[in-house]
């Protein structure tokens, strides 16, 4: 019964309830994705982007942003497991979707990717704003870079960015480098810094800003250099991993395909790194990578295999945790040297790094500290683009029994020769005294 | 005086007046013994057979678990229900005299094939241990005056309002057995004193371990008995039958009282306990000194023994107390202790003892309320004290002089004061009545008044003025004992009346009367813990006041934060200050706690009194003492507590504030009066609406006397 609980814990945090119709622990990666567009063409000119997550085997639905039968779930179930938002300029949408419907979709433990265009409509903005990020405010505003734009055949166009600042992760980007940058056009955004969540994929190059190409700037850009984001991703609390940018395009056929060459630089490449990209970074949203599990947390104390339902102070335990991680199609042990331990009441007491067998085992022993109290085995793993573990057990630490002090202290023996002696001297005296006569 | 008239049948059965008087005397006591059980089963009557306001609930808790798990398992009880994240050594913290009493009349029920629940052994154990108190009471008085006075003490004991207020069935606390062993104690000490014996020196040493065992109390009696010997040292009246009784009583009870795990090494160690040990070698001194004289002849020589012997006593103890003050081996007085000498001390300095209502000094009704005539009948007792001096009636008179000190400084002291004050009284009554009656029985038989009885002096005053003016001293008597009789049926109607009124209440239950003069009953309280017991996971933890406490882990079986086990201020400062702070920095604080729930009382629906923002300014004092960002004149405006528009911002906006208030705004508790009008303040709130951030509405009673609220998660996206 405790393992179980403890698995569940382990994989989907706190909120298990919702997020059981999110993915089952087992197989955490998406299989529904409910695709909304402004516009059926998208299908045919966004194709490859679509394609390469079917051929992963993900079960896209089309649908159009305004169509009034689309619903989210029914019955109280979520029919699908991702939402892909490829409608920036929808106002409305049809059936029973709003923000809101969509912020709950994410709360329960599902994955959204957001795609806005300049001209983005106030809807999806404000999808954005629940996600953690500010689109620039002027609707006609896009990211212009005058110095890390893409060569191409409008001479002047420094709207259609070649930018390469991406998050250094593998875990998110893959462990291929990319090797060519990624092609941008739209508008950009500000990561919230009130939300510790949110984080920049792709940035904007130091001379970027975000301003109105059509019309003299009169006044500064409220977005400029690195501060403006292009591509961002929340992993929220729950692990719900969303994916925000600003350009529509970018997953398009026609910027998967073309060649780029950053400005002022000499190297062509035959193609842009979109399609590497933005089929990479899916791959971390649907869950196919980045994702842990935890199970089988076993504490007991040396010597002993049962959990016990509580300690005593002075007790030398041992703790173990197995940690794996989804590879996609299957669990694989999970191999990292900082997966730590602490022993908390109020503040860590004891705070060990796990070891590792490298087959996805984490086991360590240490001796319970001098006090009483109800204590947590908490791990709390928190690594960038891996979904956070953070297990929680509660064990109360009792003090010593009346009986488990040592009876004979060495240190007594004068007392105990004292008190005997003076019982038999009183005897004696006693004794004396009355029969002396 | 022998029935002459009776049949010749009845004739086996004819008594003589000795017969007659036993006979009277135990039927009397029979009659005192029931009486002060039933008189205190008002509360059972009126609402049920249920254990009252707070502690009780813990000790009733405690009482199961001892009954459930054996006896081992509760002195070793580690609970970690309570206190959390700390927990509570529950067997080393308390004084288990009361569980074991009432798990082992469980047992012996049991053991009589009586299948009753620990329950109903609980809620009626006060009302017997009550009914036992008549019994010593009667012994006492016999042992300090004569048996009239003892029986005179059973009676007026049994009903005494001042008692009652802790032993109404149902008021399973300490208290409730340790006034019958504080009594028993001091009644068998006092019998060790009058006999010199061994044995009884020896029982008042259990009496005195069972009281141990029962409450902290204790401390009374392990002070005003070296106190009174003290006073008979000073006053001449050393006697070798002192001796035996002291050092016995000390030597044994000491002991004893170190195998309670709650005291331990204190009794040989603390402050509060010197002065018995420092009366014990003064003793030793004083045997040495009297052996010393009886050997030394000379008297000039012993004179300077005498000084030298003295003096190097006197400087030995100094060092030594001085010395183990210094290196800690004896611990200073308690803040309790320091608060009894010195009433204003708590107020200054320990918010958590004064916050509590019952440590408030007394007010003079509630002596009147709480003794009636005893009040008047006190002094006059301590005068026929005077009159007959002895060893037993200068210890009576020192209980009641102490006693009564302490009454006055705290209110829950008036029940250690309330059998001293039913002794001496019953002095009272019983020399005034025996004198009145000889006066109006000799008036026939005058010719019998100068050869017998008369040994008292007041006996020899009365005769010698009757013989100065006779038939108007017959009526003047007469109408003196009418008057007495009078006041006696006055004081019983007066308790009666008390019990049913006053002190029958469970406090968990709330009676009120309604507009049409009918009562209302608030079940808001166990409503609130049923919930919690029903709707919450078991690991839930639970953040309310510490009053609280004790009756969710008993009620509610959900873990608490602080309870009324108030040993550690530091934990409850925090809860006072996360129910002072704003939302957002309580928010932290109670996450920081793991808390799940959070509990409030509120009684602006209801019009009750003692809710959570009554107790609101305890909290900002309890919090700001030990973190000093809670300033008290923050809630404060003009130096005036409030809570309506002209309250403080702080005031308005502390989570204490909004969860009390949360939706009052909406509701209109009152005819004819704006909406979120506080009936229990008599104001329209200042703050109408509340919005709650990480705090979510979870259940709220039906009279709003107790709302709970749920702590949400972190907000998943940011």
């Amino acid at each position: 019964m405790g393992k179980l609980w403890l698995i569940c814990i382990a994989s989907i945090s706190i909120l298990l309830p919702f997020l059981c119709n999110a993915f089952s622990p087992e197989t955490p990666t998406d299989r529904r994705v409910l695709v909304l567009l402004d516009d059926f063409a998208i299908m045919s000119s966004h194709s490859l982007y679509f394609n390469a997550l079917k051929s992963r085997g993900f079960d896209l639905e089309f649908k159009l942003a305004d169509d009034p039968k689309i619903a989210l779930q029914r019955y109280g179930q979520y029919l699908y497991d991702a939402l892909i938002l490829f409608c920036p300029s929808v106002e409305r949408f049809g059936g029973s979707i709003d923000v809101a419907a969509i912020v709950n979709f994410v709360d329960s433990g599902h994955d959204l990717i957001v795609a806005a265009d300049v001209n983005a409509s106030d809807l999806i903005r404000e999808v954005g704003t629940e996600c953690g990020v500010d689109f620039d405010e002027d609707p006609s505003a896009m990211v212009i870079d005058h110095i890390g734009y893409a060569v191409s055949g409008t001479e002047g166009d420094h709207t259609l960015i070649a930018s390469d600042d991406f998050i250094k992760s593998d875990v998110i980007l893959g462990g291929k480098k990319i090797e060519a940058p990624i092609l941008f056009r739209g508008i950009g955004h500000a990561v919230s810094p009130a939300n510790s969540l949110v984080l920049k994929v792709l940035s904007a190059s130091p001379s970027a800003y975000s301003a109105n190409p059509k019309s003299k700037l009169s006044t500064p850009p409220p977005l400029t250099g690195s501060a403006i984001s292009l591509v961002s991703i929340v992993q929220a609390r729950n692990n719900a991993r969303l994916l925000i940018t600003g350009s529509l395009s970018m997953f398009s056929n026609r910027f998967f395909r073309s060649g780029v060459q950053k400005a002022r630089s000499q190297t062509k490449h035959e193609k842009s790194g979109n399609e590497q990209f933005l089929t990479e970074i899916s791959k971390w949203i649907f869950h196919e990578r980045g994702h842990l599990k935890a199970v089988n947390v076993k504490h007991h104390r040396v010597g002993e295999t049962d959990e016990p339902a509580l300690y005593r102070i002075n007790d030398e335990l041992e703790y173990a945790v197995e940690i794996y991680e989804w590879s996609g199609t299957s669990w694989e042990p999970y191999v990292a040297n900082d997966v730590q331990l602490q022993f908390y009441m109020m503040s860590p007491y004891v705070l060990k790094t796990l070891s590792s067998d490298k087959k996805g085992l984490y086991s360590t022993s240490f001796k319970v500290p001098d006090v009483y109290g109800v204590f947590q085995f908490k791990v709390e793993h928190q690594k960038l683009g891996y979904t956070s573990l953070s297990l929680s057990k509660q064990i109360p630490v009792r003090p010593y029994r009346h009986n488990e002090y040592e009876r004979f202290i060495p240190a007594a023996y004068p007392y105990y020769g004292a008190a005997f002696s003076m019982m038999a001297g009183f005897f004696i005296f006693s004794f004396a005294h009355l029969y002396s006569k | 005086m022998s029935n002459s008239s009776t049949s010749d049948l009845l004739k086996p059965f004819k008594l003589k007046t000795k017969q007659q008087e036993l006979l009277i005397r135990v039927s009397i006591l029979c009659l005192v013994y029931i009486l002060a059980f039933i008189t205190r089963l008002f509360s059972v009557l009126r609402y049920e057979s249920m254990i009252h306001e707070f502690d009780p609930y813990f000790n009733y808790r405690t009482t199961l678990y001892l009954t459930q798990h054996g006896f081992y398992d509760f002195w070793n009880w580690f609970d970690y229900e309570s206190w959390y994240p700390l927990g509570r050594i529950v067997g080393g913290t308390l004084y288990p005299g009361l569980m074991v009493t009432a798990a082992l009349i469980y047992r012996l029920l049991h053991f009589l094939r009586f299948a009753v629940h620990i329950r109903e052994v609980c809620v009626l154990t006060a009302p017997f241990f009550a009914s036992n108190t008549t019994l010593v009471a009667y012994f006492f008085g016999k042992e300090i005056w004569d048996s009239g006075a003892g029986l005179v003490a059973a009676i007026l004991i049994a009903v005494c309002p001042g008692y009652i207020s802790r032993s109404v069935a149902g008021s399973y606390d300490n208290e409730g057995v340790a006034i019958f062993a504080l009594l028993f104690t001091f009644y068998l000490f006092v019998k060790a004193v009058n006999k010199g014996s061994l044995a009884w020196g020896l029982a008042s040493a259990f009496g005195y371990f069972y009281m141990v065992s029962a409450w902290g109390g204790y401390v009374f009696i392990i002070n005003l008995i070296p106190l009174y010997v003290l006073v008979l040292l000073i006053t001449g009246r050393y006697s070798m039958r002192l001796y035996v009784a002291y050092n016995c009583m000390y030597i044994l009870g000491m002991l004893l009282a170190m195998q309670i795990r709650f005291v331990g090494f204190q009794h040989v160690q603390s402050g509060e306990h010197m002065a018995a040990m420092g009366v014990f070698f003064l003793m030793q001194v004083f045997y040495f000194l009297d052996w010393v004289k009886h050997m030394l002849s000379d008297t000039k020589l012993f004179q300077e023994f005498l000084s030298i012997t003295v003096t190097c006593a006197v400087a030995a103890g100094g060092i030594a107390l001085g010395v183990g003050a210094a290196s800690g081996y004896i611990s200073p007085w308690t803040g309790r202790f320091y608060s009894l000498l010195d009433p204003t001390y708590a107020k200054d300095h320990i918010p958590i003892i004064a916050s509590v209502s019952e440590h408030q000094p007394t007010a003079w009704s509630s002596f009147m309320f709480d003794f009636h005539i005893l009040l008047f009948l006190f002094p006059a007792g301590l005068y026929f004290c005077f009159k007959r001096l002895s060893d037993a009636t200068i210890f009576i008179v020192m209980y009641g002089l102490t006693s009564m000190y302490f009454a006055g400084v705290m209110v829950r002291l008036i029940l250690v004061a309330t059998p001293a004050v039913c002794l001496i009284s019953a002095i009272a009554v019983s020399a005034t009545v025996k004198n009145l009656t000889v006066l109006l029985r000799s008036k026939n038989k005058v010719a019998q008044i100068g050869s017998t009885k008369g040994t008292s002096s007041a006996k020899a005053s009365s005769k010698a003025s009757l013989d100065q003016s006779q038939p108007f001293q017959k009526n003047g008597a007469m109408a003196l004992l009418f008057g007495a009789f009078y006041l006696l049926s006055r004081y019983a109607t007066h308790c009666t009346w008390v019990t049913s009124e006053a002190y029958s209440s469970p406090s968990i239950v709330l009676a009120a009367r309604g507009a049409h003069g009918n009562r209302v009953i608030f079940d808001d309280y166990r409503e609130a813990y049923f919930w919690l017991r029903q709707n919450t996971p078991p690991d839930a933890k639970v953040m309310s006041w510490w009053d609280y406490g004790y009756q969710i882990t008993a009620m509610g079986n959900r873990t608490v934060i602080v309870d009324n086990n108030t040993w550690n201020n530091t934990h409850i400062a925090t809860v006072g200050r996360a129910m002072s702070s704003y939302e957002d920095e309580a928010y932290e604080i109670i996450r920081s706690l793991d808390v799940d729930y959070v509990l409030v009382v509120f009684g602006g629906v209801t019009g009750y009194s003692s809710d959570d923002i009554n107790k609101f300014l305890w909290m900002v004092r309890i919090g700001g003492g030990v973190f000093p960002v809670i300033k008290e004149p923050d809630y404060l405006v003009n130096g005036e507590y409030r809570v309506d528009k002209g309250a403080a911002p702080k005031m308005l906006n502390c989570l204490m504030y909004k969860l009390s208030y949360y939706r009052f705004g909406e509701m209109m508790p009152e005819y004819g009066k704006p909406p979120g009008y506080d009936r229990a303040r008599g104001v329209e709130i200042g703050n109408k609406d509340i919005k709650l951030e990480h705090l979510e509405e979870a259940f709220t009673t039906s009279n709003w006397i107790v709302r709970i609220y749920k702590v949400k998660p972190p907000n998943n996206r940011w």
